[in-house]
């Protein structure tokens, strides 16, 4: 009796709502910092808010305690050039991350200086850092003094794609050892921990309720951020947090191009909880956004590998050897010590391999030779790395209850069999309100972190971004009073809100965002034009005003999914409208215009911003690097803070 | 177990069944229902039993469901059937399939 058709059979009737419904209940939540979004960021930005001393509220979709991207774990705390092992200079390796068009620099400066003092916080409150149980005694990398776990990752080699950022020789490093900016980690131990403490500091945290909109400053578009709306999706319950600063910290959108569920689940990269809310509310309420045209084809696995890198991760991950059926030996990088790091072969090798399996030199399929690896390494890949990444704990688990044993199993590979993701499937994320040195965006009162400061980041700088966030939104909330809401924005909100649930046929909500998804296929992906994009526009307008209307929900647990389908509706127009104003193409931001075909013209190697002006889409720009000198800048706006960094 | 009535039920979802429960292990506890993203169960009406399972078609395959019950093999993973991995023993060659 655990699948609803088994009370269908038994009692002729479904299961009732299991929650009370309080669609006509509303609540109001006074706060100093709202944080919206209870990831790693959001959690973070709580608590380093509330240590500031001020009222903290979290809001979350699902349960704080396993909720965002890296809910379900991590394995490699990145770029931390300020631990104690590191051979580079934190500014110098900053400065080399960004040296690739359209990174986020002040973000990846947070990241550089403050992520190891990030770490460290988080093996206070309960997160495992090291390798304290000795269990991976005579690993390369492993420090026997602090046991740390020092990661192959960037040792030599900086991108995951090939050639994007090259190898330097750092001031800091001239002798060229390791760089030792990458730890490992036993990540599945940090969002209870985070949770923990959130509710040890006082944080009043909301879990299963959905932010839908940002109230500003008299209900004006463009003005103070000064609070924010939302929904129990248990309950319907209605509620409005009133707050001095809000905190963005909400994900990526991985749900605009692609739905479908049948057969293999919710099958994209992030779960359908990521479906950029936080992008939609931000637009909605006047925040100028950038990179929002960057979109990048979905790569959906294939094997256990539900939802990550292509279905190759598995069977290649750190010091892996890839072999081919005959045992082979592929000159495929293992992202291990033998070649740096190295995550993908360059063109010239890649090559090299299709060539070889169309010749059949190398014969498929491609394998992990596990039982191939030193002991001691196939331990700490199988057990911490594979172990301790998000979603890959119960697939190694999986693996282990069916009979795979890594000492004497090669564990099959997807590459070329799978085939490509067409690119017409695309996830959405990488753009986002443009930020200052506090990280607060164009609106006052609004700050952001994680992904949200258009950056693809990744666990330590979605930690280390939203500790810095929760801290400059604190000292902001400090000094400025409660501001006065617009009740008719509130109403308004209401009524787009609740309309689902007032009726009961129509258009559900898988219908509506497949629709959505097909519109940004056909208008907005692999061939751009300014004609196919107009037509996007039209095609989401046509969507909105004629489909919309019909949405409907049956239960508070539709409604949100039916209110998140409006925000990847919104998303998708911000999308097309940022993708119009940029008349080039670009390479590092995937972005062809078949009627602007040179790909990175110096003339627009730059930021292109969009925003709504009294509802009119308003486009702007940016220089590269517009955060100026990192280095001094982030002096200048972080005279008191005290780190690891500045006493080594 | 299925009565001779027979119901007219639209087809089932697909995958339907993302998760096994052991009724004999689990005690319905719940903790699956507060620890999964995206909500994919609802506790059960009668106390004490496993959770039902309400939206398998947003299942993530996430896997805090399992890794966070604190009763060890009340709930295991049901990979749908194009999901199944393979592997090869190094020594023999066999394919194996979970």
């Amino acid at each position: 009796m655990t699948k609803w058709h088994d009370f269908l059979e038994k009692d002729g009737k479904a299961p009732p709502w299991p929650y009370p419904i309080r669609y006509d209940q509303e609540r109001e939540i006074e706060t100093d910092v709202l944080v919206i979004g209870g990831g790693i960021a959001g959690c973070w930005a709580a608590i380093s808010a509330a240590r500031n001393g001020v009222r903290v509220a979290l809001v979350e979709k699902g349960d704080t305690i396993r909720s965002g991207a890296g809910g379900p774990g991590c394995d490699h705390w990145c770029n931390a050039p300020a631990n104690p092992l590191s051979n580079v200079d934190p500014d110098e390796w900053a400065q080399h991350m960004t040296d690739i068009m359209y990174p986020n620099g002040i973000g990846t400066q947070i990241q550089c200086r403050e992520n190891y003092d990030t770490l460290l916080e988080l093996e206070q409150i309960g997160g495992k850092i090291r390798d304290t149980d000795d269990e991976y005694k005579g690993a390369i990398g492993r420090d026997d003094k602090s046991k740390f776990m020092i990661s192959p990752r960037y040792t030599r080699v900086h991108s995951y794609i090939p050639g994007t950022i090259k190898p330097k020789t750092f001031k800091s490093n001239p002798d060229q050892k390791l760089n030792n900016v990458v730890i490992r980690v036993w990540g599945t131990t940090f969002k209870p921990a985070l949770k923990k403490e959130c509710k040890r500091l006082g944080v009043e945290i909301f879990d299963r309720v959905m932010v839908t909109g940002l109230l500003t400053e008299g209900g004006v578009q463009g003005a103070r951020v000064i609070g924010a709306t939302g929904f129990s999706n248990r309950t319907g319950e209605f509620m409005v947090f009133k707050s001095k600063a809000a905190v963005l910290s909400t994900a990526g959108n991985y749900s605009l191009y692609m739905l479908n569920t049948e057969l293999s689940g919710y099958n994209t990269f992030r779960s359908r909880n990521m479906t950029g809310d936080g992008v939609a509310m931000a637009w909605r309420a006047g925040a100028e956004l950038t990179l929002m045209e960057r979109t990048n084809p979905l790569m959906l696995g294939t094997g256990f590998k539900h939802t990550w890198y292509g279905g190759a991760g598995d069977a290649s991950y750190e010091n892996v050897p890839l072999v081919d059926a005959n045992g082979k030996k592929l000159p495929w990088p293992t992202q291990g010590w033998a070649d740096a790091g190295a995550m993908r072969p360059t063109p010239d090798v890649m090559e090299k391999i299709i060539k070889g399996v169309q010749t059949g030199e190398y014969a498929l399929p491609f394998y992990g030779d596990f039982p191939g690896m030193p002991d001691i390494e196939r331990k700490v890949t199988w057990n911490l790395m594979l172990g301790e990444e998000s979603t890959t704990k119960n697939i190694t688990h999986s693996y282990e209850e069916a009979g795979f044993n890594p000492d004497k199993h090669l564990l099959q590979n997807y590459n070329f069999i799978e085939g490509n993701s067409l690119p017409q499937w695309r996830n959405a994320t990488g753009g986002g309100p443009v930020i200052d040195w506090d990280l607060k965006t164009t609106l006052d009162g609004l700050y952001v972190a994680g992904e949200q400061t258009f950056s693809y980041g990744d666990h330590s700088y979605a930690a280390a971004t939203g500790r810095y966030a929760g801290r400059k939104a604190a000292a902001y909330s400090q000094q400025i009073n409660v501001g006065k809401m617009s009740q008719e924005q509130v109403t308004l909100e209401k009524a787009r809100i609740y309309a689902p649930i007032k009726r009961t046929d129509g258009v559900d909500w898988k219908e509506l965002q497949a629709g959505i998804a097909r519109t940004m296929q056909y208008f907005c992906s692999e061939y751009k034009t300014e004609r196919l994009l107009k037509m996007g526009l039209d095609s989401l307008k046509d969507i909105e005003e004629r489909h919309v209307p019909a949405l409907y929900a049956l239960d508070p647990h539709k409604l949100m999914r039916s209110i998140e389908d409006l925000s990847i509706l919104t998303h998708g127009q911000i999308v097309l409208h940022a993708s119009l104003a940029r008349r080039a193409s670009s390479q590092i931001l995937n972005f062809f215009r078949i009627d602007y075909p040179e790909v990175d013209p110096p003339d627009w190697n730059k930021f292109v911003t969009v925003k709504l002006e009294k509802n009119k889409v308003k486009t702007g720009e940016l220089p590269l690097n517009y955060w100026g000198d990192m280095k001094a800048n982030y002096e200048a706006h972080n005279k008191d803070y005290e780190g690891v960094y500045k006493v080594k | 177990m299925a009565q001779n009535k027979v119901y007219a039920v639209p087809n089932i979802i697909s995958p339907n069944t993302p998760v096994i429960f052991n009724p004999d292990i689990c005690d319905g506890c719940n903790t699956c229902v507060e620890v999964c993203q995206v909500d994919v169960f609802i506790p059960n009406p009668e106390e004490g039993k496993p959770p039902i399972i309400l939206h398998p078609d947003e299942c993530w395959y996430g896997g805090c469901c399992v890794n966070h019950c604190p009763r060890p093999g009340a709930i295991s993973f049901n990979w749908p059937v194009q999901q199944r991995a393979y592997w090869k023993d190094k020594a023999t060659g066999n394919v194996f399939r979970a």
